[in-house]
């Protein structure tokens, strides 16, 4: 027998996670599809009423964009901690799969490659939602699923650096509240960053978010500058980055 | 017969312990090899080696005439384990358990499937195909995990205390099961701190203690050796075990007291046993004359203290 490719490895790794989602899939697909038609109707249509327009536009399509990539962070970060946790610890999965000739660097692209599917489909649903209530003016929409795929993928290695270091499910307090909820609150999803005052729009420059938010709202709006290449490049160099410390998080996790 | 694997000065050191204290080891194709030890004697430690999941500190080591260190992959692609915690995987049905392991080997989807259900029938689980995995008893997940073991067709199948925490029906099932594979030329290799279980199972094995080997052999072989044939058990204090020799000639056969139990270590049925026997009777103590077993050798070797 020949042995197996470092694709095969981390393909299969990504078919196990599927295979487990499908017979969850539709409860997941209620989260994707509740969660943000909430900060939708609440902010977008309660809030929006008393909001002037930002850039000729109602609050509600200023959201719209924001509301799709901030799913797939909460998707990928929710699955890199929550769900690849238990694979490590509890549930013994990964254990049990480097019993086979998949190694851990196999492991850990695998899950990366599946927290990018998982965001992909969560960014889908929500596009369907935002599309159907009239918010997206572009077809040039449909690439915030190859968006959601790369920043799930990247938000999802972050993630599971936490489930490397992490000794409880505990410890994931400390980043939701830390990390993921400044990202949301800070990085142009429910305000116009420009209007800030520059110490604080460059701190914001250094969240992830803020560079995933501005390619989906120049995407949504059709209007993509030359300014998308830099927010893919600082993108892309955050998701290797984070790739590159998850595999070597996770080796130290597992090579016990 | 060729060697499956062979291991020299073998050492597993930890950040702040030493797991495995230089062992030497060969194990023969075909054969039911088991690693005896209480808990913590590296006995789990060797095991990870074997399947290349842990490295080596230093030493020696080939497993199919291959290095664990470069060929790792290769290793894991030819052999089957059976490792300690339960690890099925909850979130999927019996038969997909078994159908989604395979697709971590080179082997086709179909090959996998047709294996997958006559392994579930080989354990006794063809009734159980589409249930979900908190259903099943102990029994039936060990059982389970043995049959993924299998789903690559293992020259070589490492098995981590496979029957601990089972109830006797299901052990002896188990056990059944693995006679039956070392029938079929699987070689085998098996920690376990059940000493009827290594007696039952074991060609040859070695007694573990604080990562060393203590004692290698085969099981009658080393029971003779270091215990003899019987054991004569009394309930007595210490006292009552001095009054007790004091009147029996023992001409020589070991003893040891511990606790509230004197032991006398026998080479034979011989005069001895019975006039030990007569006087226990005589002086109306509780007694048992039995068969010598691995755990008096294991007792012997490694102290009845408390090891933890």
């Amino acid at each position: 027998m020949k042995p197996t490719s470092f694709l095969h490895g981390a393909t299969e790794v990504a078919a196990r996670n599927l295979i487990v989602w499908r017979r969850y899939a539709a409860a997941s697909a209620l989260g994707n599809f509740g969660e943000p038609l909430l900060y939708l109707v609440a902010l977008g249509y309660g809030l929006g009423r008393v909001v002037p327009p930002i850039d000729g536009q109602s609050y509600a399509e200023f959201l719209a964009p924001g509301l799709i990539v901030s799913t797939v962070m909460y998707t990928a970060t929710f699955e890199g901690t929550f769900g690849a946790y238990t694979r490590l610890t509890t549930q013994g999965t990964f254990d049990a799969i480097l019993a086979t000739p998949v190694t851990v660097p196999e492991i850990v692209a695998g899950e990366v490659l599946w927290g990018g599917i998982k965001s992909t489909f969560g960014a889908a649903v929500v596009l369907l939602v935002v599309t159907a209530f009239g918010l997206v003016p572009s077809p040039l929409a449909l690439g915030t699923l190859g968006l959601g795929f790369v920043a799930g993928a990247m938000f999802y290695a972050m993630a599971l650096c936490m489930s490397a270091l992490s000794k409880s499910y505990e410890f994931f307090n400390y980043y939701f509240t830390l990390m993921v909820a400044p990202m949301f609150l800070f990085s142009g999803v429910f305000f116009p960053l420009d209007a800030a005052p520059r110490w604080a729009l460059s701190l914001a420059q250094l969240l992830p978010l803020t560079h995933v938010v501005a390619i989906s709202r120049s995407l949504v709006r059709g209007t993509p500058g030359p300014g998308i290449a830099v927010h893919a490049a600082v993108l892309l160099v955050y998701a290797l980055a984070a790739y590159a410390a998850a595999a070597l998080l996770m080796r130290r996790r597992l090579r016990i | 017969m060729s060697t499956v694997i062979e291991a020299s000065a073998l050492v597993k050191r930890y950040a702040d312990f030493v797991a495995v204290a230089g062992i030497d080891f060969r194990i023969d194709k075909g054969e039911c090899f088991g690693f005896l030890g209480p808990n913590g004697a590296g006995k789990t430690s060797t095991m990870r080696m074997l399947q290349s999941v842990s490295l080596p500190s230093a030493g020696k080591l080939s497993v199919l005439g291959m290095d664990p260190v470069r060929d790792g992959k290769l290793i894991r692609t030819r052999i089957g384990v059976c490792p300690q915690a339960d690890n099925l995987d909850p979130d999927l049905p019996v038969r997909q358990n078994l159908l989604v392991y395979g697709r971590y080997f080179p082997q086709p989807r179909a090959v996998t499937a047709r294996r997958a259900d006559e392994l579930l029938e080989f354990v006794a689980l063809g009734d159980k195909r589409d249930h979900a995995i908190p259903e099943l008893s102990g029994g039936m997940k060990r059982r389970l995990v043995i049959a993924r073991a299998l789903i690559n067709e293992p020259e070589l199948l490492l098995l981590d205390e496979p029957t601990t925490g089972l109830d006797p029906q299901a052990r002896h099932l188990i056990w059944a099961k693995l006679r039956e594979l070392r029938t079929r030329g699987v070689t085998m290799v098996l920690t376990t701190h059940y000493m009827d279980e290594a007696e039952r199972l074991c060609d040859r094995l070695v007694i573990m203690n604080e990562g060393k080997i203590l004692a290698a052999g085969q099981p009658r072989e080393l029971i003779e050796a270091h215990v003899g044939k019987e054991v004569f058990e009394l309930g007595a204090s210490a006292e009552e075990a001095r009054a007790f020799l004091a009147d029996v000639e023992l001409g020589g056969a070991a003893h040891e007291h511990t606790g509230d139990v004197l032991a006398v270590f026998l080479g034979e049925r011989s005069a001895l046993s019975e006039r030990l026997v007569e006087r226990a009777r005589h002086g109306g103590s509780r007694y048992l004359l039995r068969n010598a077993t691995l755990e008096d050798v294991f007792l012997k070797l490694t102290g009845r203290e408390l090891g933890e």
